[in-house]
């Protein structure tokens, strides 16, 4: 197929950034998203012009490092995927694309279509983890038991992949589901009891230092999170919170 | 040189906690003064990192990616395996022990796969510990299941995500010493150099891929954990990223490099689907629990799916051909990795591959559906002959276990394999092989470490599936901590080590001349023209077999490459700037010459053993056909071209397990 993409060419933070037009004109419905973008890179170098910059790596929807806002939703049109599992087949022929970065003021731009998620791993820092010593020596695993559906549910809020799309389509810029998840898989364990009140006031803390937005309970981030993490997280981050504070 | 494994004496049972006990120890006030580089925070450099900061060490961390929570253990799928025997089959650490040599075609350091053994119970208490949410069952215990090459269930797992789980336990023991300042964490930097004082590793070179700038870190001891190079491929399960650069460039510094020819090619990844491929996707070999792997019986019907006139359910059981539990009946579909990769192979070979290119297979759950479906209505006390019923009800169960698995592969291939079979074909997975270590996991240059799938010594010429993850914490958390010490005790007063050293200044003058050289090529052909061009050479003559013609072509090929990569590569942009394309350039420079080495390595080894199979080496029936007089490490030493590396030879000796042709019959 042929497409029109319209890319966000951004030379490093300091520059003003726009949108540049390119034609591609042997699509296969078969690519994947990225694979479609090696081809115009390929194109942009035997042309002796600048490839464009964005992250990527697993390309297999785990690693959480490829992040694209294309027309206009992250991760682009399909549901629970991220960007290197999009395939062409998902547009057709003579379609215009348009492919931006995440915008968010906790994500300042690096180049082009990939920016700085470390505000995420600061967050992380202040909170996100139970505080035991690797020596190994802990407890027999089994003699913690965990009901299957806590185990369940922590699994699900722990799938999240850290690749910042609740934070892009958010309109406040929130990273609540982001947070939420964390809070939430250590909250319904009962290995992450002892630190819960701090855990959660730490993380919270930090979320708002780094400049995220508040959450309205509009719910795009659940739609558009790669791993379907629910709303709910951000309840249950909400009521740790309280508690926390009571 | 005379290759020193430096294992300890006594019975194996005994070695790990006897030598434990007597080595040198840091005591926590001078660990403060000890300064070390980790490469990697894959499950390897990860869990290390965290535990020398928790110990007290200065530890400064290292990742190309944009966090450490990125590195690629986090696409493991399937599971880890512990010997905790919670499932009371009959496990035992001496089982899993000698399941891991057997599996590994005994080529492996039998030393260091039982004291693999032996942590491995402690890995799975550590990470409950952590709040790593692995699957549990209704008691609220943890559940298990089975894989390849084994006949006990110890695999534990977190749906089909159980990388991602650990590592994430990994990465939030290093957020917690980041946290406390313990770690110092560099993200977008890559290493391009070990700089050697004295001859011991006391820095590297790194360049921030953000900036382009070319970084000086001296430490007082280095370690390795950058994972394997299965990407000399190109085409492969690994992450788009992964390289051999940081474990070639210690090689070049003098560390040995073993078993290069130590490949593993997994039997159930998604089939290649075009020329603008970029990357192969991984089904979990725990699909294999449950899905049958077959072909038609009759040629005709195999032509007729290739051209796309039959469906694949449309062809009669009798008319099928489960060609695993054919020719392995006690291990089925849950043979080791190079015996089912080399069996669907020989049937495509033979015309009966199942897709449009004749290289395929099926992976069927349409039997596994009826069994849970039937055993769901039972235990719902609901009709067992409602057939719409009963499939309904078996396809929830496989949803619950693999459903993010079958999620994937609708994405990619576009089928619906709660509905048809899937398709799979063999793909180059994992590196057996690696960077020479001794029982310490001491490269031959002292003070420079070699941790998790980066090092050679645990998985022989094949490793067993959920195994990958078991040594990457293993090292990292209860094994390299110990011994590290050994080494490091001798540095209590040595002080930090200066940068501003002759030695800092050539390494830094080689890494910037290189990239220079690169950049002002300006070349006819990008980079991933050569990278294709080396993985097609590596895929056709390096591959799933091997024989001394093909093998004597790949290294005149790849040497003919590698000339024609410096003369022809084109890099666009400066190396003072992100540039993606630069780093990928002096990747690729990399895999080059490990290339040529893998395939010398391939060729001296007159033998069949795991994953290395050579045509000249096998039984009437196929298999492969070890020789004795190859029971040994293969660890080659630099000498500028790979064409010139040195063999040095390890010997295997294998005195808790008893050598025997390895049957899975």
């Amino acid at each position: 197929m042929e497409l029109t993409l319209k890319i966000w060419r951004q030379k490093d933070a300091n520059d003003k950034g726009k949108l540049v037009d390119y034609q591609l004109d042997d699509v296969s419905p078969d690519m994947s998203f990225l694979e479609m973008l090696d081809v115009l890179n390929q194109e942009l170098i035997d042309k002796d012009e600048e490839p464009i910059a964005f992250d990527h790596d697993c390309r297999e929807g785990i690693c959480g490092m490829c992040s694209m806002y294309i027309n206009g939703r992250a991760h682009g049109p399909d549901r629970e995927i991220t960007v290197c599992q999009l395939h062409m087949r998902s547009f057709k022929n003579g379609d215009t694309i348009y492919i931006e970065p995440w915008r968010a003021k906790a994500f300042p731009i690096i180049k082009d279509l990939i920016v700085d998620r470390s505000s995420f791993d600061r967050i992380q820092q202040a909170g996100g983890f139970i505080s035991v010593n690797t020596s190994g020596n802990t407890q027999d695993a089994n003699n913690i038991l965990i009901p299957k559906a806590a185990a369940d549910t922590a699994m699900d809020a722990a799938t999240c992949i850290g690749c910042g799309a609740c934070v892009a389509t958010c309109k406040n810029s929130s990273a609540m589901l982001f947070v939420g998840a964390k809070v939430s898989q250590f909250a319904l364990l009962p290995q992450g009891q002892i630190e819960a009140a701090d855990r959660v006031r730490n993380m919270v803390a930090q979320m708002d230092l780094e400049g995220f937005g508040n959450c309205t309970n509009t719910g795009a981030c659940e739609i558009e999170c790669p791993k379907g993490i629910s709303l709910d997280t951000i309840a249950r981050m909400n009521r740790e919170l309280m508690k926390a504070n009571i | 040189m005379t290759l020193d494994s430096k294992v300890p004496k006594g019975p194996i049972k005994d070695k790990w906690t006897t030598y434990k006990d007597k080595i040198n120890l840091v005591n926590p006030a001078n660990k403060r003064l000890i300064d070390i580089i980790v490469v990697g925070t894959g499950l390897a450099g990860g869990s290390a990192a965290a535990t020398l900061a928790e110990l007290g060490y200065n530890v400064k961390a290292f990742c190309f990616q944009d966090s450490p929570r990125r590195a690629h253990s986090i696409a493991a799928q399937g599971g880890i395996n512990a010997a905790k025997n919670y499932q009371g089959d009959g496990d035992s650490v001496y089982r899993l022990f000698y399941d891991t040599v057997k599996g590994g075609d005994y080529r492996s350091r039998e030393a260091n796969v039982h004291r693999l053994a032996e942590v491995s119970v402690n890995i799975i208490d550590q990470c409950v510990a952590q709040g790593v949410p692995f699957a549990r069952d209704y008691g609220g215990l943890l559940d298990n299941r089975s894989f390849g090459g084994v006949l006990v269930s110890r695999t534990f797992y977190a749906k089909g995500q159980t990388g991602q789980q650990l590592l994430l336990g990994a990465y939030s023991a290093m957020n917690r010493q980041i946290g406390r300042g313990k770690i110092k964490m560099y993200n977008r930097h890559e290493m391009l150099d070990v700089v050697i004082v004295d001859g011991k590793a006391r820095g590297i070179i790194a360049r921030n891929l953000v900036t382009g700038e070319i970084e000086r870190h001296s430490a007082h001891a280095v370690v390795l954990g950058t994972g394997g190079y299965g990407n000399a491929f190109y085409l492969s399960t690994y992450a788009m990223g992964s390289n051999v650069t940081a474990a070639w460039k210690a090689h070049k510094r003098g560390a040995l490099f073993a078993n290069p020819c130590f490949t593993q090619i997994h039997p159930t990844c998604i089939p290649v689907s075009g020329d603008h491929q970029s990357k192969l996707t991984l089904m979990s070999e725990s699909l294999r629990n449950d899905g049958r792997i077959w072909v038609p019986k009759k040629l005709e019907d195999a032509k007729a799916i290739q051209q796309g006139k039959l469906k694949p359910t449309e062809i009669k059981e009798a008319d099928r051909d489960y060609f695993l539990e054919r020719r392995y009946p006690a291990f089925g579909n849950l043979v080791p990795r190079d015996v089912a990769s080399r069996a669907a192979k020989e049937r495509c070979d033979a015309g009966f591959g199942v897709n449009a290119t004749g290289e395929a297979v099926y992976l069927d759950f349409a039997a596994a559906i009826q069994r849970y479906g039937k055993e769901q209505a039972h235990v719902k006390g609901l009709d067992e002959s409602d057939s719409d019923l009963v499939i309904k009800l078996g396809k929830e169960i496989i949803k619950s276990k693999y459903g993010n698995l079958f999620q994937m592969y609708e994405k990619i291939i576009d089928q619906n394999p709660y509905e048809t079979p899937m398709m799979i074909y063999p793909a180059v997975h994992y590196t057996m092989g690696g960077i020479w270590v001794d029982y310490n996991l001491m490269t031959t240059v002292p003070g420079l470490y070699c941790i998790g799938e980066a090092n050679f010594s645990d998985h022989g010429a094949n490793r067993l599936g959920a195994s990958a993850l078991m040594q990457g914490l293993a090292d990292g958390y209860f094994v390299l901590p110990y011994t590290i010490g050994d080494f490091l005790a001798d540095d209590i007063r040595t002080g930090p080590i200066p940068v501003d050293t002759t030695e800092f200044d050539d390494a830094e003058k080689n890494v910037k001349d290189k990239l220079d050289k690169l950049i002002t090529n300006k070349g006819k052909y990008s980079v991933d023209h050569f990278h294709k061009r080396l993985g097609k050479i590596m895929w056709n003559k390096c591959g799933m077999s091997r024989n001394a013609k093909d093998l004597k072509e790949a290294i005149i090929e790849i040497a003919e490459l590698r000339k024609e990569f410096w003369k022809d590569v084109k890099v666009p942009g400066n190396a003072d700037e992100y540039n993606e394309e630069l780093a990928k350039a002096g990747r690729v420079a990399d895999f080059l010459e490990l290339g040529e080495l893998f395939a010398k390595d391939a060729l001296h080894r007159e033998e069949s053993c795991g994953g290395h199979f050579r045509e000249e080496h096998q039984t009437e029936e196929g298999e492969a056909k070890r020789r004795k007089e190859f029971q040994y490490v293969a660890a080659w030493e630099y000498k500028g071209e790979p064409k010139d590396a040195v063999l040095h030879k390890e010997d295997l000796k294998y005195e808790d397990i008893e050598v025997k042709e390895r049957s899975y019959k």
